[in-house]
């Protein structure tokens, strides 16, 4: 298992540093976000509730960029049959990818956490560091879970890049609802708080169940 | 097959559906602070009640279709979350007449139980799409069934998740059920009855008009020689499709 | 070796293979043909384990399908339309990647890559070599695992004569000739198949037209096949 896991982690992102799909586009995404942000709140820099909801909202549309495109090379050239056809567990994909998903959105926030803070948010990043991280790990595995499996249902489709999102979105708005009640705190105006125990139990319930239920189910979604 | 029952169950329903009625205007007391508005609480909390009980179900049928591969959990299965989907919306209008009524806004975020219902809308409404953009009917129960497990998880973790991050500005009223006065509880659990009865009998009527369309289907197939010309073909479909084979119609008794 | 008893596949409503029963014994090669659309390619997808049957037996390599499809995978190589291959990875990257799914040595890739005369071009992406060349790097992932059935789905289609030489003795029956390989091929040449074959099957619209050793079948009937 842990070998087909890391054949299959290998070649995806073998894959991805040869076409640079998914990161450059996420993390440029993001940054333009901030902008047209900008923009349109007319306003020079962010703190608190504000602050936390926007960073939220980019970090979640550009994973989305990722997801749609996390199938999409297996899909059109074949990979499926080929995974299909070894003698392996089926979960491994499951997990390789989830990883690879994982990978993505860590490289994403590398991009935009700093961007983020050079761009609109008002306070100091700084002290809110070591907090915004545990959180951004906590989300991101949700994120990763979810939108692996989304993905996969969404590649077979007809309208795979629409319904990927449609189906998504919904899905991780507790992990939206988690991060942003837990990083507004960090980024308050005058110090950062930490943040309530109550919503990084919230994610990492979410990352739990919803982690089980995938590993359930995914298997399904190979087969033919 | 089918059909059996679903005389008995309609009349059991507009029956009880009734008594729930009269009770509603005649015999539970008008609430002192909101008034004759308050009595849309007896339509508004069984639907959300019901619809919610109804995705959770279409998810466990779903794990039937998934374990048995038998197409009739997969039809089950979208029924159910079909018609919880009807009961849904109707859960949103319900809430949203309240909210105007009571609160003066159309919309209120500060009532976790109806922003819950809109996630839950949003989710479920991709679940036709979802069917519908795949076309090999296999894989479309299949596909359909992950997602209903996967939407049927999240409907509690939303639902804690929204709670959690509500400000209270007004009384919960969901929560407040159980301290009704009696002659309260009584109208309102006769309202869950007669909207839960409802419920079943939709779903039974749609479970049965699909069954019979399927029968005769079959007829027409095994009429026109079992050839593949002789059969129309279905095309696209979001709804399930039951492939009986032509000797399933002969055991089937007549139904009244 | 492989025993099918009133298969079953359906898409919807239509049946894409209806009631196929047939037996294959172990180093015989089986030569299915007919027209697009018959249902071969959904036979050769059934035997290779990617495909569950909807109704009757399927039996390969002594086990019953799809109990006990993972003891066969592995032990069953599909050649089919699609390379399953990543363009924008090497031969030699894609090969490995293969090689580590079913835990073979990295000797092995070489071996498969110089049996289908590519080594000098394995670090070159898929997307830069012409479909021949793709076609013997599929050729040589199908067999990497030297399994003991072929599945081969119209194995000479995107080949020129000089790579049909070429590639004879990897999808042949083996060199040992105590231990022939099996194999069932698809195919739409009547006299180059028929010459192949110990068993022939001919299918039309997902059933069996024709199911005779290969002896007493003329070219001539499968030509009806097509009709």
């Amino acid at each position: 298992m842990r070998r087909t896991v890391a054949a299959l982690l290998r070649k995806e992102l073998l894959v991805e540093l040869r076409t640079l799909e998914s990161v450059p586009g996420m993390s440029l995404f993001a940054v333009t976000t901030f902008v047209v942000f900008h923009f349109a709140l007319n306003q020079n820099s962010v703190s608190g509730d504000e602050a936390a909801g926007i960073l939220w909202v980019t970090l979640l549309f550009a994973a989305m960029l990722g997801v749609n495109r996390l199938f999409v090379a297996d899909q059109d050239q074949g990979g499926f049959d080929a995974f299909l056809l070894a003698p392996v567990d089926r979960s491994a994909m499951l997990l390789a990818k989830a990883l690879a998903l994982l990978a993505y959105l860590i490289v994403l926030e590398l991009v935009a956490v700093p961007a983020f803070g050079l761009l609109l948010l008002g306070p100091s990043l700084s002290q809110a560091l070591p907090d915004l991280l545990v959180v951004l790990l906590l989300a991101d595995l949700g994120i990763a879970v979810i939108g692996t499996l989304v993905a996969a249902l969404a590649v077979r489709t007809r309208a795979r890049d629409l319904l990927g999102a449609l189906l998504a979105l919904p899905l991780l708005v507790p992990v939206v609802i988690g991060g942003a009640r837990a990083t507004s705190p960090l980024l308050g105006l005058t110090h950062a708080a930490s943040p309530p125990i109550r919503w990084l139990l919230t994610l990492g319930l979410y990352d739990l169940v919803f982690g089980l239920i995938a590993y359930a189910v995914f298997d399904f979604l190979l087969e033919d | 097959m089918y059909g059996r029952g679903l005389r008995t169950l309609s009349i059991t329903t507009v029956a009880v559906m009734a008594i729930a009625l009269g009770l509603v205007f005649f015999y539970a007391p008008l609430e002192a602070e909101q008034g004759f508005l308050q009595k849309i609480f007896y339509v508004h909390v069984p639907l959300a009640i019901v619809a919610l009980c109804g995705f959770v179900a279409g998810g466990l049928m779903a794990i039937q279709h998934l374990r048995t591969r038998d197409p009739r959990w997969d039809m089950r299965s979208y029924v159910a979350i079909h018609m919880s989907l009807i009961f849904a919306v109707a859960t949103l209008i319900t809430g949203s007449i309240w909210a105007k009524g009571s609160w003066g806004h159309w919309w209120v975020w500060s009532e976790p139980t109806l922003v819950s219902f809109l996630i839950v809308f949003l989710l479920y409404a991709t679940y036709q799409p979802l069917r519908f953009a795949i076309e090999d009917p296999e894989r479309q129960g299949r596909y359909a069934s992950v997602f209903a497990i996967l939407a049927g998880a999240f409907v509690p973790l939303n639902f804690l998740a929204v709670r959690l991050s509500t400000e209270y500005l007004h009384p919960r009223v969901l929560g407040s059920s159980s301290n009704l006065p009696a002659k309260m509880q009584l109208t309102f659990l006769v309202s869950l009855l007669g909207i839960a009865l409802l419920y079943l009998t939709l779903c039974k009527y749609e479970l049965t008009a699909k069954h019979t369309r399927a029968q005769l289907r079959a007829l027409r197939r095994r009429l026109a020689g079992e050839s593949v010309e002789g059969a129309a073909p279905r095309g696209r479909s979001a709804a399930p499709h039951l492939a009986l084979s032509p000797s399933a119609s002969a055991s089937t008794p007549r139904s009244a | 070796m492989i025993e099918l008893d009133g298969l079953v596949r359906r898409y919807g409503e239509r049946e894409a293979l209806s009631d196929v029963s047939l037996s294959v014994a172990s180093g015989q090669t089986l030569v299915v043909f007919g027209p697009n659309g018959a249902g071969k390619t959904t036979l050769l997808r059934v035997l290779s384990t990617l495909l569950r049957a909807h109704a009757g037996s399927v039996s390969v390599l002594g086990k019953s399908l799809p109990e006990e499809a993972w003891a066969v995978r592995g032990r069953v190589g599909l050649l089919g339309h699609e390379p399953l291959l990543y363009r924008e990875l090497t031969a030699r990257e894609n090969l490995r990647f293969h090689a580590r799914l079913h835990d073979l040595s990295a000797e092995r890739v070489e071996e498969r890559l110089a049996a289908v005369s590519l080594t000098d071009r394995a670090d070159e992406p898929l997307k830069t070599l012409s479909r021949g060349m793709v076609a013997r790097v599929a050729i040589a992932r199908a067999t990497l695992h030297d399994p003991e059935l072929l599945l081969l789905d119209e194995p000479w289609a995107n080949l020129d004569p000089a790579a049909r030489e070429l590639i004879e003795p990897l999808i042949g029956v083996g060199s040992d000739p105590t231990r022939p390989r099996t194999r069932v091929i698809s195919s739409h040449d009547p006299s180059g198949g028929l010459s192949e074959a110990d068993l022939v099957l001919g299918l039309r619209a997902g059933r069996p037209a024709l199911l005779r050793e290969a002896a007493r079948v003329d070219p001539g009937e499968i030509a009806e096949l097509y009709r």
